[in-house]
């Protein structure tokens, strides 16, 4: 496995900048997720690592040797792609055993047969070796696809929303086990989607891209609890995070800049104590559940765990916890206190 | 819905559609083939049964048309004809009992091998191009692409025929004229337009996915389009072949006009083969039966591939 390097990597899509000036260092064997809405240029990134798409300026480095000029067969990298895209034509074995046939990486026979079987069996499509591609299910389809990437030994994986065609339960079963496989192997991922649940639980850190812009990098815990911006403490938290303005909260020590106080739904509390609200809305999620909650003219949510008795309607009085509220500036940034 | 009397889907032709259509398709069937049946019928008849009036339907079948077909002949006296040795073959015997002898093969065995040199070769050469063009269309940015692309259909804007004067005296210029050369890349050229289009269409259907994950997995560009695309198109490459065989094949007025001797095809060929008193109705039949079945088996064929149609399976859009 080896590094990826980033080095003020620029793409243009004629007037639209898909990426702009990326600076990005992966580390061997890390878990990098790329997280941000659709159009961000998460994709691109990842095609321009892979050498699908041209750089239109900067550099891309792997394992320390600059790869940029280089075709796509010869960075040594696998991908694993949205919609599968397995060889229709071929049988799984076949398509499994497609990058070992290939020109540049041929292996015997033999070799090529076991290690199909190997990935087969780690992935659990043993018995499906002799199928056609296509007479599989879509959670089996991607196991294919990602069997074809594990196959041979990379530089490093890159997944471009692997899992956001599949249904909810085979995606929560397929990232379990694509992050116990990445921590067995030692393997470089570099990780896109929109899917925060998917950033929070597997990524080693976390990469918040917006319009071809790094917003923020760190560990998921970091990202999430010290956003660098609004758009970020945005991205990340389902119920998103409350933003409301500062008389909403009286007397609380702000720093002179904010403007606005971020508060997570978690961190309010219904517990007859801080400001008068009214309970617009309650939606139960079984092990919690969802206040919406309207306080003046800001209207906010809470998440309180198990079934709560609060009724819509009914006047309660919200708690917001002074440790974990955030200050954001005019421009949206964070405001240390 | 419920108070429908008809309980079937909507989107389910009803028992009473269904059987309009089969009607309809039979009858439609019927009357192309009923022209068909009549060639293949008068190739077994005897040059008097053949032009007979009422028309026979049933008759004493008789290879004479065929016999006639592939050899030359030449009437004899009877005087001749006694001295002869018995006949060696079945069909000297028959050509005899017309007081006959074969003084050699026809051209006609040349013609048809023309029209299968002339007629594949182009379609080879159509198909061929037109696979690498329509990929290059679809998957690269070619500058002035929509330009170009109408630029190549506009040549189907017209009849071929059209521009037969121009062509003549450019295959005349050129020493192309009456050659395998000259006809396969005049009907490539015709053909080609035909498909370009029809076989981008079928690039366009293959999602790049496919390729790039090739590039990715160690495959050139050339590889991938090798094992990855060309396996994808083989239906539209099969349908594409079809038409462009059918054109190449049946087309009659520029074989007619730029061949003579050397690279003649059988469709000029075939109804001017004079038999005794006039066109010998029989031989002309036969000849037409015998050229109507390689489109006919190479359609057979690639049927398959035309029905199987493309799998899309393996990614989901």
């Amino acid at each position: 496995m080896a590094e990826i390097r980033l080095e003020r990597a620029t793409k243009t899509f004629g007037q639209v900048h898909a990426v702009r000036e990326l600076d990005l260092t992966i580390a061997d064997g890390e878990f990098f997720v790329l997280l941000g809405p659709t159009g961000a240029g998460k994709t691109t990134t990842l095609r321009l690592v892979a050498g699908l798409e041209k750089l239109d300026g900067g550099r891309v480095h792997l394992g320390g040797r600059d790869v940029s000029a280089l075709a796509p067969a010869a960075r040594d990298v696998a991908f694993v792609f949205q919609q599968y895209a397995l060889y229709p034509h071929y049988t799984v074995f076949d398509n499994l055993a497609f990058p070992l046939r290939s020109p540049l990486r041929r292996r015997s026979p033999q070799e090529v047969t076991r290690r199909v079987e190997e990935v087969a069996k780690l992935l659990r499509i043993e018995s499906k070796l002799k199928n056609k591609a296509t007479k599989l299910s879509g959670g089996e389809m991607q196991r294919v696809g990602i069997g074809r990437a594990l196959v041979r030994e990379p530089n490093c994986f890159l997944m471009d929303e692997p899992l956001s065609s599949l249904d909810a339960k085979l995606r929560e079963d397929l990232r379990v086990e694509l992050k116990h496989i990445q921590r067995d192997l030692g393997a470089t991922i570099l990780y896109v989607t929109h899917d925060q649940i998917e950033a929070l639980t597997m990524a080693d850190r976390i990469g918040v891209l917006e319009e071809g812009r790094l917003l923020q990098v760190g560990t998921p815990r970091d990202v999430y609890t010290r956003p660098a911006s609004v758009s970020v403490a945005r991205r990340l938290g389902s119920p998103a995070i409350n933003l409301l303005r500062m008389d909403a909260v009286p007397g609380i020590a702000a720093p002179s800049r904010a403007r606005n106080i971020g508060i997570r739904p978690e961190d309010v509390q219904l517990n007859g104590r801080g400001i008068e609200a009214e309970v617009e809305q309650v939606e139960h999620l079984g092990a919690e559940s969802v206040v919406v909650l309207r306080a003046g003219e800001e209207r906010m949510h809470a998440l309180v765990s198990g079934g709560t008795s609060v009724q819509p309607g009914t006047a309660v009085r919200a708690e917001l916890s002074r440790e974990a509220m955030l200050f954001f500036d005019e421009a949206g940034q964070r405001v240390d206190a | 819905m419920s108070g429908t009397s008809d309980a079937h889907s909507i989107v389910e032709p009803g028992p009473t559609s269904r059987r309009v259509a089969s009607v309809v398709v039979i009858v439609y069937a019927l009357v192309s083939m009923v022209p068909l049946a009549w060639i293949v019928m008068t190739g077994f008849k005897s040059p008097d049964t053949a032009i007979a009036y009422p028309p026979e339907v049933v008759f004493e079948p008789t290879l004479e048309g065929y016999v006639n077909l592939f050899t030359d002949r030449t009437r004899q006296t009877p005087e001749y004809m006694a001295d002869l040795p018995p006949p060696e073959t079945w069909y000297d015997e028959l050509v005899r009992s017309r007081n006959m002898v074969i003084t050699g093969p026809s051209r006609f065995f040349g013609r048809y091998k023309n029209s299968l040199i002339i007629g594949f070769g182009s379609t080879f050469l159509a198909v061929f191009l037109g696979t690498l063009a329509a990929y290059a269309f679809s998957r690269f940015r070619v500058p002035l692409k929509d330009d170009l692309l109408f630029f190549i259909l506009s040549t189907r804007m017209f009849p071929p025929i059209a521009v037969a004067v121009p062509i003549y005296l450019m295959y005349r210029a050129l020493g192309l004229s009456d050659s395998h050369f000259g006809m396969i890349i005049l009907y490539t050229a015709v053909n080609l337009s035909l498909s370009v289009w029809l076989l981008k269409g079928f690039v366009d259907e293959i999602p790049r996915e496919y390729e790039e994950a090739a590039m990715i997995d160690g495959y050139t560009r050339l590889q991938a389009f090798w094992k990855v695309v060309l396996p994808q198109m083989s239906a539209g490459i099969a349908a594409t072949a079809i038409f462009c065989l059918i054109f190449a094949w049946n087309e009659y007025a520029f074989a007619l006009l730029l061949t003579s001797g050397n690279a003649q095809t059988a469709p000029p060929f075939i109804p001017i083969i004079i038999g005794e008193g006039g066109l010998d109705w029989p031989a002309v039949a036969a000849g037409t039966t015998l050229f109507m079945l390689p489109v006919v088996i190479f359609t057979v064929i690639l049927r398959r591939h035309l029905l199987r149609g493309i799998t899309f399976g393996a990614v989901r859009r």
